[in-house]
């Protein structure tokens, strides 16, 4: 899911950086208010977690591949906010350093992975696990339910994004110029792949840690969600 | 043992264990994710390079493309390996500097 240079147009790019600036800037100021001092390690782990779950590149066999993302998780921990900005240095070092994700698509990548992932997730766990006991199971269920809806969601933006180019921009004799794939091709592979493989994968991790958070710390379930 | 400690302990796990990320889609034979191919696979994949892909998917210069060192490229699955386990120590170890950094200007002024 992470878009590279070359995929996208100069006005989809454009377009996703100045989404997302207000949504930094929010996501800065709510974390300020609310992250203790104490709490900064556990936000490293997360982003560290992220970043490392996105390293386990699932095969479709004789195709292609893909990955959790964790974001869900760390959404559920800490809340989305803070999510936003532990997948956000994920995503960017991963530009950077790895190439993994292109310069020109952090706004992109960020909008569909370090916002609509853990937001669309938190609140459906939240909206799951309403009142549930902090032992019960519907919490490990929500949280399964949440990771796998969330990366299915931001698949399905990934796809669109793609899906976009050739209508966007292409040459006189129809060659595309960035993104040759349209809607149809984009959106039916990144929502198919991620519904039928990554999206099981990413809600397995989500609901594995829940349960075993409920069994070693289940306060820290609690205070989760700033 | 303090939870922290536990999940310090949990990533260390997950970095010895990422190659597995690289192994088990090489035994199976998978490709790149949709939508990360190369310029060159592009070619193979619908017949021609587009134009502005072609310009900007050179635009960055990681200096450790696909979690590998340079040059790399054609070294077996060990090397490769290895060179994936370094990536994530590195990547990780920047990470937490940089949450650190993001930490200590956020919440400076309380506590």
């Amino acid at each position: 899911m992470h878009i590279p240079d070359g995929y996208l147009g100069p006005a989809t790019c454009g377009f996703f950086y100045v989404a997302m600036l207000p949504i930094w800037t929010a996501a800065s100021k709510i974390v300020k208010k609310t992250l203790k001092a104490k709490q900064v390690p556990l936000l490293a782990i997360g982003a560290a977690f992220s970043f490392v779950i996105m390293m386990f590149n699932v095969p479709i066999p004789g195709g292609s591949t893909g990955h959790a993302v964790g974001g869900v998780l760390v959404a559920i921990l800490l809340g989305p906010w803070a999510a936003c900005i532990a997948i956000t240095v994920a995503l960017v070092i991963q530009a950077l350093l790895f190439g993994d994700g292109g310069i020109t698509a952090i706004g992109a990548n960020c909008f569909n992975m370090a916002f609509v992932l853990p937001f669309v997730g938190y609140y459906i766990y939240k909206t799951i696990s309403y009142n549930a006991p902090m032992d019960s199971n519907r919490r490990m269920i929500a949280a399964g339910i949440a990771g796998y809806i969330g990366i299915n969601v931001a698949a399905f933006l990934a796809g669109v994004e793609f899906g976009l180019q050739p209508l966007l921009h292409h040459t006189a004799n129809g060659q595309a110029l960035y993104c040759p794939y349209g809607l149809k091709v984009a959106v039916a592979t990144m929502a198919g792949e991620h519904l039928l493989v990554f999206g099981w994968v990413e809600a397995v991790v989500t609901a594995l840690v829940v349960k075993y958070l409920q069994k070693q710390v289940p306060d820290i379930l609690q205070k989760g969600g700033m | 043992m303090k939870i922290t400690t536990k999940f310090w302990i949990g990533l260390v796990i997950f970095i010895v264990l990422s190659p597995l990320g690289l192994m088990i889609p090489d035994h199976f034979k998978a490709g790149s994710a949709w939508g990360e191919w190369g310029a060159e696979e592009m070619q193979k994949l619908v017949g021609y390079i587009p134009k502005g892909l072609e310009k900007l998917s050179s635009l960055w210069n990681a200096p450790l493309p696909d979690y590998a060192f340079k040059g790399w490229e054609e070294k077996g699955l060990t090397h490769l390996s290895f060179a994936y386990i370094i990536s994530a120590i590195l990547g990780i170890a920047i990470i937490v500097i940089v949450i650190f950094v993001i930490g200590k200007v956020l919440v400076k002024k309380r506590d």
